[in-house]
């Protein structure tokens, strides 16, 4: 492909965005490794209210989701759409805003949910304020997303975008109806739901965060760079029409199975668990199409540690979409709803699918950005895999087992009728099984540090060339 | 629900499963043009056009129709019950009562006998400890030896009395123990030496010339809940002062604060919970505990 005009793609927003999401990864993994730790030894919380766990619990979540996930998909998505657009970003001065926004989001975040400040729905803590700024920041990021795509010289708009383009509208949705609350000062509002309806509303955006923020966005990122660094053609057309639609019309619906055998009417629970259910293979067209690409390819496997990232993660994509269908269903979700196999759960989708993903395409556009053919260190990316690899397995091995057991704890009856165990013999079951992932957990935020010196060394290397903004990308 | 919102739903529910066959249908039809691409070139990345697989349609096709079966049988579209007309609450009365018949005799079979006597039985006193952990242990320990709030049930040392007909009204009713606050009354001063007074009764150490201006001030506000001894009154759930035995700490600290601010314990009734058969093992076992046969 020859660009004439090439020089004005914005790459200083991506470059930006490619840096933070390595740095926002290793603050929130971090933080995370902490609460695993103070799992294992309460007293790590120093006994101060800052660090306690109720409140930097919510810190972990919001910085690997939004900050880590959020800057890997605003990165790649206004990389992508320029690149397969072949048009620059339709404004320079929004995409440099959303930039500074996003940035300024996660600051407040950092600072007002350890000092307490929270609307206490989960992964939406961050009160009216904030909230209210994540909305200018994502208007904006639309804007320029879909004013690109307008703007596109390519006759067709290619599957990335679509998926890219389903996760901004929707979480702009989500959030501003989920986040709907009336404010009593500057640091606190209630939600304008109420009751049952508030929990439905919750979940209604708990998962879609999951299904669109970290599913089909993250779908978006597999359907560029997974074929680019494989060097093959995309596996079925096809199939990636079927899949986006059903998946983007079925995820809606999945939330109700949060709130199994609770307040929530049985018939949204049962449509609830049906469309969870009907989701298995929508989900599963994405890892078919991304798998299948590699086919014919396969031998570049054993060389290439990116690409190692990118169909190990499309792995993880498929057993995690697997068991979320699995686990709405009500009778097996009696067993696990509210037991570390939920944690188990989550964590093989954000750290298997998400975060493997997102180091992989951050792997390819390091370099790229920095004016370097490729990254500083071909091996140490193998270790950050390898050492990644083995935590994340520990990591969710550890909490099925603790999960599983305590699930069986809690339903199992003397003779007599009643409770064969108390809550601390639970806590007490589990004890090995903390240790476990705390191991697992620092050797992940082990791999994110591996990253971040390969990353300092790549931007620090003498230049090799200008920023190739024209000729497609080697592989 | 009204019948629009019920039309509404099912509606809804139709167009997606039925949508879902449809474009399933219609995409499988499309002609297979082999190892060609469909010509989209973006920045390279061509792409294929391979059929859908076929284990890949059926996995779609039997999770569709199970759903339907499923949304037949039960509760889901809209206000139709479903072919069992099952709900949760339906569902939960009947393991209730299924439950009631089968644990029912066990637990009824220990409640014609006197706490004294049951106390000897050991069967009873292993299901009132179970009892125990599953109802009691929350609060007050799996050894029953408290928390700082919550009385330890095994020193012999009671608030409202360690009778069994006391402790079976504590179970019944609950009770609300309330000490009120003296933050207003007193100043800094005052209740420096209010609490010289209140550890002397112990025998713990404090400055002489405290605890005697601290005799005269809990003269003049303390007897009528503590008494003039100090010695409490179970009447109103009065702590004995004299025992060393602290239902929050020890520490000068702690009853400093608790005469500045007053205190709120709750003990939740438990007739409803617990039913009169398990709250009468629970409370002998709760008397079992100072009580050694």
């Amino acid at each position: 492909m020859t660009e004439t005009n090439a020089p004005s793609y914005n790459y200083t927003v991506v470059r930006q965005f490619a840096v933070m999401t390595v740095i926002w990864g290793i603050v929130g993994m971090a933080v995370g490794v902490l609460l695993a730790a103070q799992l294992l030894f309460p007293e790590l919380n120093f006994d101060t209210p800052w660090l306690t766990y109720s409140r930097i619990r919510p810190l972990h979540t919001n910085a690997v989701i939004f900050a880590f996930g959020g800057c890997a998909l605003m990165c790649t998505s206004l990389y992508v759409v320029q690149r397969t657009c072949q048009t620059p970003l339709f404004s320079n001065f929004l995409a440099g805003f959303v930039f500074w926004g996003w940035q300024l989001v996660i600051l407040l975040a950092a600072i007002s949910l350890p000092l307490g400040y929270t609307s206490s729905k989960e992964y939406a803590e961050l009160e009216w304020p904030i909230d209210i700024l994540i909305a200018l920041v994502w208007v904006a990021y639309a804007i320029v997303f879909f004013g690109t795509i307008m703007k596109r010289k390519s006759p067709h708009i290619y599957v990335a975008n679509w998926f890219y383009g389903a996760f901004i509208l929707t979480v702009a949705i989500l959030h501003i109806v989920n986040s709907a609350a009336i404010p009593l000062s500057w640091t606190k509002s209630y939600s304008v739901y109420a009751g049952a309806v508030d929990a439905m509303v919750q979940w209604w955006y708990g998962h879609n965060a999951v299904g669109f923020f970290l599913t089909a966005g993250f779908l978006g990122m597999m359907y560029y760079y997974v074929p680019k660094q494989a060097g093959r053609p995309v596996y079925s057309y096809r199939l990636s029409i079927v899949h986006f639609w059903a998946l983007i019309a079925i995820y809606m619906w999945a939330g109700p199975h949060h709130l199994h055998y609770t307040a929530l009417p049985d018939w949204a629970q049962s449509l609830g668990m049906i469309m969870s259910l009907i989701l298995l293979a929508p989900s599963w067209g994405g890892m078919i199409n991304g798998i299948m690409t590699l086919s014919g390819a396969w031998h570049k496997l054993r060389t290439d540690p990116i690409l190692k990232f990118l169909i190990v993660s499309l792995s993880f994509y498929g057993m995690s979409t697997f068991e979320g269908p699995m686990m709405a269903i009500k009778t097996v979700n009696a067993l696990s709803h509210y037991t570390e196999w939920t944690i188990g759960h989550v964590h093989s989708g954000a750290l298997g699918w998400v975060a493997f993903v997102s180091i992989g395409a951050m792997y390819y556009m390091l370099p790229r950005m920095f004016g370097q053919k490729e990254m500083y260190s071909i091996k140490l990316i193998n270790w950050h895999f390898w050492i990644a690899t083995v935590g994340v397995v520990l990591y969710i091995a550890a909490m099925w087992i603790a999960g599983v057991m305590e699930g069986l704890m809690w339903r199992s009856f003397n003779d007599d009728g009643t409770l064969a165990y108390t809550f601390v013999q639970t806590v007490e079951m589990k004890k090995p099984y903390y240790a476990i992932r705390l191991v697992g957990g620092a050797l992940f935020l082990s791999g994110m540090f591996i990253m971040a010196y390969n990353m300092f060394k790549t931007m620090a290397a003498p230049k090799r060339a200008t920023v190739d903004k024209a000729a497609p990308a080697v592989a | 629900m009204s019948n629009f919102w019920s039309w509404w739903i099912i509606i809804i529910t139709a167009i997606i499963i039925v949508g879902s066959f449809v474009v399933l249908h219609l995409t499988r039809k499309m002609e297979d043009n082999g190892e060609e691409t469909t010509g989209h070139v973006y920045d390279g990345i061509e792409e294929y056009n391979n059929p859908l697989p076929k284990w890949w349609l059926n996995l779609f096709y039997i999770t569709l129709v199970f759903s339907m079966g499923y949304l037949f049988l039960y509760p889901g579209l809209g206000s139709y019950k479903g072919y069992f007309n099952w709900s949760q609450e339906s569902n939960w009365e009947e393991e209730v009562a299924e439950a009631e018949k089968v644990y029912g005799p066990v637990f009824a079979q220990y409640q014609d006998t006197p706490i004294k006597e049951l106390i000897k039985d050991e069967n009873a006193m292993d299901i009132g400890r179970r009892i125990f952990l599953n109802v009691c242990a929350a609060c007050h320990g799996s050894d029953a030896s408290g928390a700082p709030g919550f009385p330890n049930l095994t020193d012999n040392d009671w608030l409202y009395g360690g009778t069994p007909e006391k402790i079976v009204e504590t179970l019944v009713n609950g009770r609300q123990g309330a000490m009120m606050a003296f933050g207003e009354q007193l100043n800094e001063e005052q209740i420096s030496q209010l609490t010289s007074y209140v550890v002397s009764l112990s025998g713990m150490t404090a400055p002489e010339k405290e605890i005697a201006a601290g005799e005269k001030l809990f003269a003049a506000n303390c007897v009528a809940c503590h008494g003039a001894d100090a010695k409490g009154n179970q009447m109103i759930g009065a702590p004995n002062l004299t025992d060393n035995i602290w239902l929050y700490s020890r520490s000068r600290k702690v009853i400093a604060r608790t005469i500045r601010n007053g205190r709120n314990g709750n003990m939740p009734a438990h007739k409803e919970i617990l039913g009169d058969a398990k709250l009468h093992l629970v409370a002998a076992y709760v008397y079992s505990l100072s009580n050694k046969k």
